[in-house]
């Protein structure tokens, strides 16, 4: 990995996640697995993940207009970046949230 | 063109108490059509091309639910904001914040947008179902919308999975036992473009809006109803001011009470050759005749002598404005202008080309049902015809007919033929429908030119078959006893 195709983050910056779920279905679950192995393995000790489980909250739903679910939510840094999926394909999981830029 | 009850429609009657709940839209006309509204608790399709009115009908539904039947509605749009449909149905007096603040309504705006979702394995579209089931349960909706969940086609790639979910909507909607109406833009050679239709198996109504020769047209059909009878005609209807107006074909071919009152046509003569009394209450009646033979001097004589008994007149002129009317008409000694003061005489003009035919004929029933005459004339329907083609002319004239008769209110259409010609035949083709007709012409007998009028037909009465002449004297027609007069009636028939 040369350090092009790597976009670290820089140093200090916390990044916030936000898993939506509904419920403890095995989407929900892998969505989560996933997510926490690639913060594990991109973002040691940089990163927050919050989860929001909509069953509980319906309401958010349509605050946050969220349609799919799981959809994850990169809140910082900025831009706001959305994923959908159980994000079982890590590769896309790292462009998607921009932690690493398209081959 | 006559539309009479099929075997479907009378065994429908007859089957009608075994026929699914319905729910009501208070829209008018739409649930003459659907004989009671769409079915309840189940979802309905309304699919038409962009601009035909279905999100309208769709506000409509869920507005006079909620205003009209104590029925909340969730309203779930995916193309235009909260801001947008309040100020879109603003114009039809429809307060949606209003009744968005009692809770009466609830909306949710969907905002897919292509652009930001990156998709990476499995989902499931479970966000939609918790804010659809959100909305419901937050108002106790009894009504839901859907406007158009097609927007979901572009907002996500798996069609497979979209489509899998898009039955389970369907499903969950039907367990929830709301009414709902799901809107589909019209798709090539398909009913919407993603084939909604196959999801929907209760209600699908399909809305269309034309434009020929610069007129437009807006139509209804009702392309499936699952388990009721329903008419399946193209229904003719319009938005204005009042929202969505659907004009049903009121009756159904020939049930009309008829009636054995008879209404003086004015001049004490011609009551005399229609068998001493004139024309049967409720029937329909056409004077047709070249240019300047006095069709409209007979209609104002028969509005004002109805005017004169206290009968409640809608004068529908095509020709002239009410001032150039009542001016015309005092040449006759007829003066209309007392009637019209008293309310008892309503003069409507309007050019005929300035809107289409549907829409004049919805006006027309708009006019009835708000003034309530006993008496309606129209002068000239020639005019009227040429705001359509033929065809579209005679089905309406057979709808005003039909729904005039059903109202048991006297109709007087004037006609003007073109040319000395074919005197006895109208390009209207209505005289089927018609009544009573009078044919006004002009005899030449030495070197003169006279007026003589006879009738050509009058159903149900004795009638005179004898071509009278008259004189338009300042005090209105006056007919003169005809040469000879040999009275030799006809057979009624």
């Amino acid at each position: 990995m040369t350090p092009a195709e790597q976009k670290p983050p820089t140093a200090g910056e916390i990044w916030e996640l936000r898993l939506y779920t509904a419920g403890q279905t095995p989407k929900s679950l892998t969505a989560l697995a996933n997510l926490r192995r690639i913060c594990e393995e991109h973002l040691e000790g940089k990163y927050k993940i919050e989860v929001v489980d909509l069953m509980a909250n319906p309401r958010l739903a349509k605050d946050h207009q969220i349609v799919a679910i799981p959809t994850l939510v990169r809140k910082l840094p900025e831009p706001l970046r959305r994923v959908i999926g159980d994000l079982s394909d890590t590769e896309r999981a790292l462009v998607g949230l921009e932690l690493r830029r398209a081959a | 063109m006559r539309d009479q009850p099929s075997s479907k429609e009378k065994s429908g009657a007859q089957s009608r108490a075994h026929e699914l709940p319905k729910t009501p839209t208070g829209i008018d006309g739409l649930d003459q059509v659907t004989r009671g509204g769409l079915p309840k608790g189940r979802p309905t399709l309304v699919c038409g091309a962009a601009g035909c009115g279905k999100t309208l009908m769709a506000i409509e539904f869920l507005v006079r639910g909620a205003m009209q039947f104590g029925e909340p509605g969730a309203f779930i749009s995916f193309e235009e904001s909260p801001e947008e449909l309040a100020a879109n149905v603003r114009s039809l007096g429809f307060d949606l914040d209003r009744l968005v603040e009692e809770q009466k309504i609830a909306i949710d705006f969907v905002r897919i947008e292509p652009a930001e979702i990156v998709e990476n394995g499995a989902y499931d579209l479970e966000g939609l179902f918790l804010r659809l089931g959100f909305a419901i349960d937050s108002i106790g909706a009894k009504r839901v919308v859907l406007d158009t969940i097609e927007a979901l086609f572009g907002g996500f790639t798996d069609q497979a999975l979209l489509r899998a979910e898009i039955r389970r909507l369907f499903r969950f909607l039907k367990d929830r036992g709301v009414t709902a109406v799901i809107t589909g833009e019209r798709g090539d050679g398909s009913l919407t473009r993603q084939g909604l239709e196959e999801y929907v198996s209760d209600c699908v109504i399909l809305l269309d809006h034309r434009v020929t020769e610069q007129v437009s047209t807006r139509r209804l059909r009702i392309v499936k109803y699952r388990g009721t009878a329903h008419g399946t005609n193209e229904y003719p209807f319009l938005i204005d001011e009042k929202g969505i107006s659907v004009l049903p074909l009121t009756s159904l071919g020939l049930e009309h009470e008829a009636s054995d009152e008879r209404v003086s046509t004015g001049v004490g003569k011609l009551d005399a050759m229609l068998g001493a009394k004139g024309f049967y209450r409720g029937s329909s009646i056409l004077v047709s005749g070249t240019a300047g033979t006095g069709k409209t001097t007979l209609a104002v004589q028969f509005a004002a002598a109805a005017c004169a008994r206290g009968e409640r007149v809608l004068y529908l002129a095509f020709e002239e404005s009410p001032g150039q009317l009542y001016r015309n008409m005092r040449s006759v000694g007829v003066d209309l202008a007392p009637h019209a003061k008293k309310g008892v005489l309503r003069v409507h003009a309007s050019r005929p080309t300035l809107l289409g035919l549907e829409a004049h004929l919805v006006q027309i029933h708009k006019m009835i049902e708000e003034f309530d005459p006993r008496i309606v004339i129209l002068d000239p329907i020639s005019n009227l015809m040429s705001a359509g083609t033929t065809l579209d002319a005679q089905a309406m004239l057979l709808r005003l007919i039909d729904y005039l008769k059903s109202r048991n209110i006297t109709a007087f259409f004037t006609h003007l033929s073109s040319g000395g010609s074919a005197i006895d035949t109208t390009d209207v083709g209505v005289s089927s429908l018609i009544d009573t007709w009078i044919l006004m012409r002009h005899i030449e007998v030495d070197g003169t030119r006279d007026r003589g009028l006879y009738i050509l037909k009058s159903r149900g009465m004795k009638h005179s078959n004898q071509v009278h002449e008259f004189l338009l004297t300042d005090r209105g027609i006056e007919l003169r006893e005809a040469a000879g007069e040999r009275e030799r009636e006809r057979p009624t028939r």
